[in-house]
């Protein structure tokens, strides 16, 4: 789907195969008033260092995309955004995690306050044990959000992800009773009816078949007009389609301890990540020559 | 080369009339585990059998309308002791279960694990499992005078008891059942701005609730048959009332087949083997009711 113009301004986007850029549009270098930024971020399991000195800025409705290979600390920096690191017994932080500019792990800082605006889709598709309707009034009355009618709600939020019409009679059924396709987009329903301001997506569509891949793709791009995504994927034809930015992490071995800590490569347009990468690590790795 | 090697391989023989799987050996310790297995099964069945062919005269209303009997040995019945053992049963669990619940889930939802004094009560725990029930009695004495009720053989103390005993089975078996629900549900309920008791009471209980019954009524079964405990507590063998509150004095089922079956008149040794009966057939509910409960309601992740 390259458009004309966008292969005059990437003239070497050919070479790297024919990876569609669906996503491409005209964006600043570097996003302007981020919605959320990671300032030195290192992240320590116990006394191992996971991540070492992540400085990332993420665009408001832009679609970032964390790409590397396995064990590079990219499911690490995404936990971070929303404080689910907390949750992993050792875990801990350093650095800054801002989210307008406010450091979300400030002492004074509420996590389940934080992950109310910043929602998560896992790897796995996993829905509660609970009806369809049941799946997404869930978090709205766990949250205590102000609901006039919470009928109208579920219906919105599953119109939202592209889910309506396939579930519209079956409400009160259970989630499990869908296919592992429909239940990654009931997930991504119910983040949304908190009403998010930012969604992180651990690997979406890794458990999922190609056409469900490419539905959950589709919804992705329409969610981008209201929410801001970022996105942790193995799938390199996955980031290119769908984000606007990517940033390359890879892992780098300690020489005393050999234990291999992730770092930030390079953060750049998608476009330019895939065409014409600054870093020789960064084109090894998208052209498939290593990870 | 290829093809020789096909056909040189044809002319193995696979049809040799025997099976390695029959050998001598095999089936001597084939023939091992299958005696094993017999002998296990026949004690219990010839023990069953002769116990239910004793009492076989005693199969009527009377077993279990009518309370224990001297004058009329053949027409005496277990009316108090099923009521007190009812009885114990529901205090019991209006005691354990809320607890042993409750202690489960911090074990498993809150207790950091790392933390010392959250290692002593695991490595407790396992042990109190194995603790004989008389020391149970023994402990439930010690908290009646404690808090300082001094009747004898009561709803109370025998419940106290039996609580105590039951707790590490309802723990073990709820930590079990809460382990069980899959760490996926947890964090998209925190996620979702939840928080974790919200997460423990809205997504994990409710998804364990059929194994914590099944470990509860697995482990009432166990406190329905004890006598040694509720011995400790002075509960009588003979009792010609029906329970009216915890401050009532009762029999349990155990415990009245205990006393008759020491007695020397025929008549009561049949009267209790018919009892042993009706104490096996209760078990068996109370077990065939936890695997309904758990064949009907288990979940598979």
């Amino acid at each position: 789907m390259a458009s004309a113009t966008s292969s005059d301004t990437f003239p070497q986007m050919g070479s790297l195969g024919d990876v569609h850029m669906s996503a491409e549009r005209r964006l600043p270098d570097s996003p302007v008033n981020p919605v959320m930024e990671t300032r030195d971020l290192n992240v320590f399991y116990g006394d191992f260092h996971a991540v070492h000195d992540v400085n990332l800025a993420y665009g408001r409705h832009e679609i970032t995309a964390m790409i590397g290979p396995s064990g590079c600390g990219k499911s690490t920096v995404l936990r971070c955004l929303n404080r689910m690191n907390d949750l992993v017994a050792g875990a801990h932080v350093e650095g800054g995690v801002l989210y307008h500019g406010q450091d979300i792990y400030e002492k004074n800082v509420d996590p389940i306050a934080v992950r109310t605006q910043i929602g998560m889709v896992f790897q796995k598709p996993n829905p509660f044990p609970k009806s369809i309707y049941d799946n997404i009034a869930y978090g709205p009355r766990v949250t205590g959000m102000k609901v006039d009618n919470m009928d109208d709600l579920v219906e919105e939020a599953l119109r939202g992800a592209a889910l309506w019409d396939e579930v519209k009679d079956k409400l009160k059924q259970s989630a499990y009773g869908l296919s592992g396709g429909q239940q990654q987009r009931l997930c991504i329903a119910r983040t949304i009816a908190t009403k998010p301001d930012v969604i992180l997506m651990d690997e979406p569509c890794s458990a999922l078949d190609p056409i469900a891949t490419a539905r959950v793709e589709d919804l992705m791009l329409e969610l981008r007009n209201e929410y801001t995504i970022i996105v942790v994927t193995h799938n390199m034809q996955q980031a290119a389609r769908v984000s606007d930015r990517t940033a390359f992490f890879t892992a780098r071995p300690d020489e005393t301890t050999g234990n291999r800590t992730g770092l930030l490569v390079e953060y750049d347009l998608t476009s330019t990540i895939f065409s014409n990468p600054n870093d020789k690590r960064t084109e090894d790795y998208i052209s498939g020559r290593f990870g | 080369m290829s093809i020789a090697a096909t056909t040189a391989r044809e002319t193995v023989q696979l049809a040799t009339g025997r099976s390695r799987e029959r050998s001598p050996g095999s089936l001597v310790f084939l023939g091992l585990l299958w005696f094993s297995l017999f002998f296990g099964v026949m004690v219990l069945v010839v023990l069953i059998a002769d116990t239910a062919i004793a009492g076989a005269g005693r199969f009527d209303a009377d077993l279990v309308t009518r309370y224990d009997s001297t004058l009329t040995p053949e027409r005496t019945g277990f009316r108090a002791g099923i009521l007190g053992s009812l009885w114990l049963m529901l205090f019991t669990a209006l005691m354990a279960v809320p607890l042993g619940i409750a202690a489960a889930v911090y074990l498993e939802e809150f207790a950091d694990s790392r933390r010392w004094y959250n290692r002593i009560i695991e490595v407790n725990l396992q042990n109190l499992a194995a603790v004989p029930s008389i020391v149970y009695g023994l402990l439930a004495v010690a908290v009646m005078a404690l808090i300082g009720i001094e009747r004898k053989g009561i709803v109370l103390g025998g419940a106290i008891a039996l609580a105590l005993l039951i707790l590490p089975v309802i723990i073990i078996t709820t930590r079990e059942a809460v382990r069980a629900v899959p760490e996926e549900i947890r964090q998209g309920s925190l996620a979702l701005g939840a928080t974790t008791w919200q997460t423990t009471w809205r997504q994990v209980l409710p998804s364990a609730v059929p194994g914590i019954a099944t470990g509860t009524i697995l482990g009432l079964s166990r406190a329905i048959g004890e006598a040694a405990p509720l011995l400790m507590l002075g509960l009588a063998s003979s009792v010609r009332f029906d329970p009216e509150g915890m401050m009532s004095p009762i029999t349990a089922l155990p415990i009245q087949i205990y006393g008759l079956s020491s007695s020397s008149q025929d008549a009561f040794q049949e009267a209790a083997s018919a009892a042993i009966i009706v104490l096996l057939v209760m078990i068996l509910g109370l077990n065939g009711l936890a695997i309904f409960i758990r064949n009907k309601f288990q979940r598979s992740w």
